[in-house]
């Protein structure tokens, strides 16, 4: 999260932005000039009183004859100097605590940490409340109140804020050369909040706006005879029957005040999010692609001519076409982003929805997979094993309920059944304590552990293809070999074809059938077990791949450099946006 | 607005820095998850009603110049001022106030009432079934609404769908969270009880007159909760495990309910407990504003009226029920995601 906002990107106007800052300056501007102007209509008392609006008071006046529309616009001073001066006092305040601690000794700092928690959980109001208690009523009484009471979240705020930056090599780096600690935030600490700080300050703003005027509403904040929106409204409220057009006035102002700010604060953390401004496209749609000439009727998969599209249209997926026999164990090898996981997930049906899918054809047996299939169907002919086991599975749901759940919503099996066929699966592939693991939470497995069990459970509706997306990849080497005995020994004994993707040729080369080589979205070359393990292939690329792998580097295959005119890619134009790609597609280890 | 954030106090919580004071101590290692958590909780318990304890105990030896004097008043006379100064305690040294404030506490004697001459815990065991009342009810009603709204926008907007809805959502709840609650009490007052007529503006007197109240009490959490719910729905509707169960081909309902919904509960929960605490602070305008008899206008009587007792006591209540709210969200949060139990465990 840290690293992200790091990098360089556009500051984004957002129209709520725009709006905002311009509402505020038309505050700040009503602040400026009203009491220049319009003090003695708000203040001079008058024998009109409590009139209705006319010509001369066009909302009407008080209890004294002041102008109510006067009255609202002279507050606009008042509050906006209180609320700033309220914002400055909290937010100083909070950074100093908040920062300071990351300087102290680790004891000191928990105390503190521990106390600022606890302080926070009490809702701040209270806390003012406390305070107005203490020093009386009045204006600035009630600035001391709010501040004091917004200091220990801001505190927090900044306090976690600076532990993550506190924790990046060149702070750790600056102790240990003995720079001195006010210096490690003033040039470490701070320029790296500023960011997140500057969106804080904007919300506090917002809401100490409404708290001091809430305090000033019931009485304890702005005394006779000042006056801010929270008293105009307190007055109000008073001749609420006879006079309702008092309370209107203040309500806008107060409304426009806090929406302003509340719309800067937004608006500057979106414009600060990295991750905004990103776009939906059309769902997957079949088209009249013509049919590649690998067609391949016999076989169990068959895809022709597949094409993924971001929402922009920019290919990601380039005319990919395979065929999967019975039994056959096909690999699908590339770096990342080379669409191999596009393409898997295309089959499978579950790429993000903003990516559009297109194909000559695509089925798996006579199961068209370019149109809405039956999700009973689709569930237990294609079994899916993912990249992270510590992901893939749900944390809040134990084991046995997560590995059973295809059976038991599409099988229609009983509870009951579902778990001693999983618990006697667990225990074919010498899981320890499989009833145990069963009632277990997903954090207390090893990811090696998971992943056994998550290959074991795709096996129980015996589906037609195994589809695993890397699946060894988050694993421990020593934990790899494991999961790939199970897969080669589930296609020996049950004969379940498989696509098994893998950026590692080595992996792939021990498991696989036919194995892909795909490239920027496209596939560079086609090869046999035998070829790949007889070191017979052609493509600069595959070579390149082969001589990364060292176990295969060991059997004398010459080292290839890599030349980037070697081999053609289409071009990728720079536009192509990262965030769509789907997680698998991260940068490999 | 595409983005909500909820950079204010709730999300103080939220994330935990890597190095904040949250993992469990060696000694609780051995223990049951649940005893550990239950230790630690205890612990932060613990330090929470100390906190309150001293602050409220601080309050009258912290008032500028003479607290006697500022409760006795300008024309009081010297009699007047030793009586109250005797009253409070305030002849003894600090510590043996203090000691004595404790006792007091332990044995429920909460002190006299200056203005009404009772004590106060009677004044408190009048008022607070009232504030009670407002304030369970607001939170009910917070809880069903805002919770199902927020999951049903952040689906239907789910990857960038439905741009509008996304906007207009945004727009809405962002509003209802920049007006204060009073102007929206003031406004529901003008329109149903004045404009309308057909709800009462004040008062406990009917069941009827319990309705404004809780509206205005309940749309600015509603719409802060919704807001952070739709938030996680979008990004526990990315995770890894959903697009695993979706591999499964689960049925809509089974996918949210059962595989979205508990997992975007442990940050909404967190945060929900500190906006239902805060409803707490909102309970005491709200009361001011429908004249409801409950302790949020007791207090304001009390602070104009420098009645020392009775603000001691209603904070230290307010108090307490913020931290039984905090416990229970707690608690919830343990059965609901068993890792929070783990402590220093982070949800990687």
């Amino acid at each position: 999260m840290a690293e992200k906002t790091r990098t360089k990107r556009h500051f984004r106007w957002t129209t709520g932005l725009i709006i905002g800052i311009a509402l505020m300056t038309v505050m700040i501007l009503i602040g400026l000039l009203a009491p220049l102007f319009l003090t003695e209509a708000a203040e001079k008392l008058t024998a009109n009183a409590s009139q209705g609006p006319s010509s001369a008071h066009w909302l009407g006046t008080d209890d004294f004859g002041r102008d109510v529309l006067a009255r609202s616009l002279v507050a606009t001073r008042l509050t906006l100097v209180m609320t700033a001066a309220t914002t400055v006092i909290s937010v100083v305040g909070g950074v100093l605590i908040g920062t300071f601690i990351w300087l102290a000794p680790a004891k000191i700092r928990n105390a503190v940490l521990r106390v600022i928690d606890a302080a926070v959980a009490y809702p701040s109001l209270i806390f003012a409340l406390l305070i107005a208690a203490i020093l009386g009523q009045g204006a600035w009484s009630a600035v001391l109140a709010i501040a004091i009471a917004s200091i220990p979240a801001f505190a927090r705020l900044t306090a976690n804020m600076a532990a993550s930056i506190s924790q990046r090599n060149y702070v750790s780096t600056a102790r240990l050369l003995g720079v001195p600690g006010p210096r490690i935030i003033t040039r470490h600490l701070l320029p790296n909040m500023a960011e997140p700080l500057l969106v804080l300050t904007a919300t506090v703003f917002a809401t100490t706006l409404i708290e001091l005027s809430s305090l000033s509403f019931i009485g304890l904040g702005v005394q006779n005879p000042e006056y801010d929106f929270g008293r105009l409204l307190n007055e109000a409220l008073v001749n609420i029957y006879s006079q309702p057009l008092q309370a209107v006035m203040p309500s806008i102002m107060i409304t426009i005040a806090g929406l302003s700010a509340m719309l800067i604060g937004d608006g500057l953390a979106a414009a600060t999010d990295p991750r905004g401004g990103r776009k939906f496209g059309s769902v997957k749609a079949a088209s009249e692609l013509p049919a590649s000439m690998r067609a391949d009727r016999e076989a169990l998969v068959e895809v022709d001519n597949l094409t993924v599209l971001t929402p922009n249209g920019v290919p990601l997926v380039k005319g990919v076409s395979l065929s999967i026999h019975a039994g056959e164990v096909v690999g699908l090898v590339g770096e990342s982003g080379s669409g191999k996981s596009l393409t898997a997930m295309s089959i499978a049906g579950l790429l993000p929805e903003e990516l559009t899918v297109r194909a000559h054809s695509m089925r798996l047996g006579e199961l068209d997979l370019l149109k809405r299939n039956d999700p009973r169907t689709l569930a237990t002919s294609i079994g899916l094993v993912y990249q992270d086991p510590g992901t893939s599975f749900n944390p809040a749901l134990r084991i046995g309920s997560q590995l059973t759940e295809v059976s038991r919503i599409h099988l229609k099996q009983s509870g009951k059944t579902a778990f001693n066929r999983m618990v006697k699966a667990l225990a074919d592939i010498r899981i320890t304590q499989p009833e145990l693991r069963m009632k277990q939470h997903p954090h207390e497995l090893s990811g090696g552990m998971l992943q056994r069990a998550m290959i074991a459970s795709t096996l129980v509706t015996d589906p037609r293809l195994i589809i695993a997306d890397e699946p060894t990849t988050a694993l421990d080497v020593t934990v790899q070999a494991d999961v790939l005995r199970q897969f080669r020994t589930i296609n020996r004994e049950m004969g379940t074809a498989m696509l098994f993707i893998s950026h590692d040729i080595g992996v792939v080369q021990a498991l696989c059938d036919k194995v892909i080589v795909m490239n920027g979205g496209k596939i560079l070359e086609r090869l046999t077990g035998a070829q790949l393990a007889a070191g017979d292939v052609k493509h600069p690329y595959t070579k390149a791949l082969l001589a990364a792998t060292p176990s295969i580097a060991e059997r004398k295959t010459e080292l290839v450099a890599v030349r980037a005119e070697d081999f053609t890619f289409d071009e990728i134009s720079d536009d192509a946006p990262g965030p769509v790609q789907p997680e698998t597609e991260r940068l490999q280890p | 607005m595409t983005e909500p954030t909820m950079l204010n106090r709730e999300s103080a919580l939220f994330s935990n820095p890597p190095g904040a004071p949250k993992s469990p101590r060696g000694g609780l290692r051995n223990l049951s998850p649940w005893a550990s958590y239950g230790l630690r909780r205890a612990g932060g318990v613990l330090l929470s009603v100390i906190l309150l304890v001293v602050v409220t105990f601080f309050m009258v030896p912290l008032i500028p110049g003479d607290p006697a004097v500022a409760v006795a008043g300008a024309d009081a006379t010297t009699e007047q001022i030793e009586a109250i100064r005797e009253s409070l305690g305030l002849n003894q040294p600090l510590h043996l106030q203090f000691i004595q404030y404790v006792g007091n506490l332990f044995t429920g004697n909460l002190g006299e009432s200056f203005a009404y001459s009772t004590s106060v815990s009677s004044i408190i065991a009048t008022k607070l079934p009232f504030t009670a009342e407002l304030a369970l009810l607001g939170i009910i009603v917070t809880l069903l609404l805002s919770i199902p709204a927020g999951m049903v926008v952040g689906i239907l907007t789910r990857g960038g769908r439905r741009k509008w809805l996304d906007v207009s959502f945004g727009m809405l709840t962002g509003f209802f969270q920049a007006v204060p609650q009073y102007v929206i009490a003031t406004m529901l007052v003008v329109v149903f009880a004045i404009v309308l007529k057909v709800l009462p503006a004040a008062g406990a007197a009917t069941l009827t007159s319990l309705i404004l109240p809780v509206v205005g009490l309940s749309i600015a959490p509603i719409c802060s909760i919704a807001r952070v719910v739709r938030r996680e729905t979008s990004t526990v509707l990315e995770q890894d495990y959903l697009r695993t169960a979706r591999g499964w081909r689960l049925p809509p309902l089974r996918l949210y309910a059962r595989h979205a919904l508990p997992n975007l509960m442990t940050t909404t929960l967190t945060l929900a407990g500190l906006i239902l605490a805060g409803m707490l602070g909102g309970a005491i305008i709200i009361e001011n504003v429908f004249n409801w008899p409950g302790l949020g206008k007791e207090i304001v009587t009390a602070i104009i009226n420098k009645d020392y007792p009775v603000i001691q006591g209603i904070i230290l209540v307010l108090g307490f029920l913020a931290i039984i709210l905090n416990l229970l969200v707690d608690v919830i949060l343990g059965i609901i995601d068993p890792r929070t139990l783990g402590g220093g465990k982070s949800d990687g």
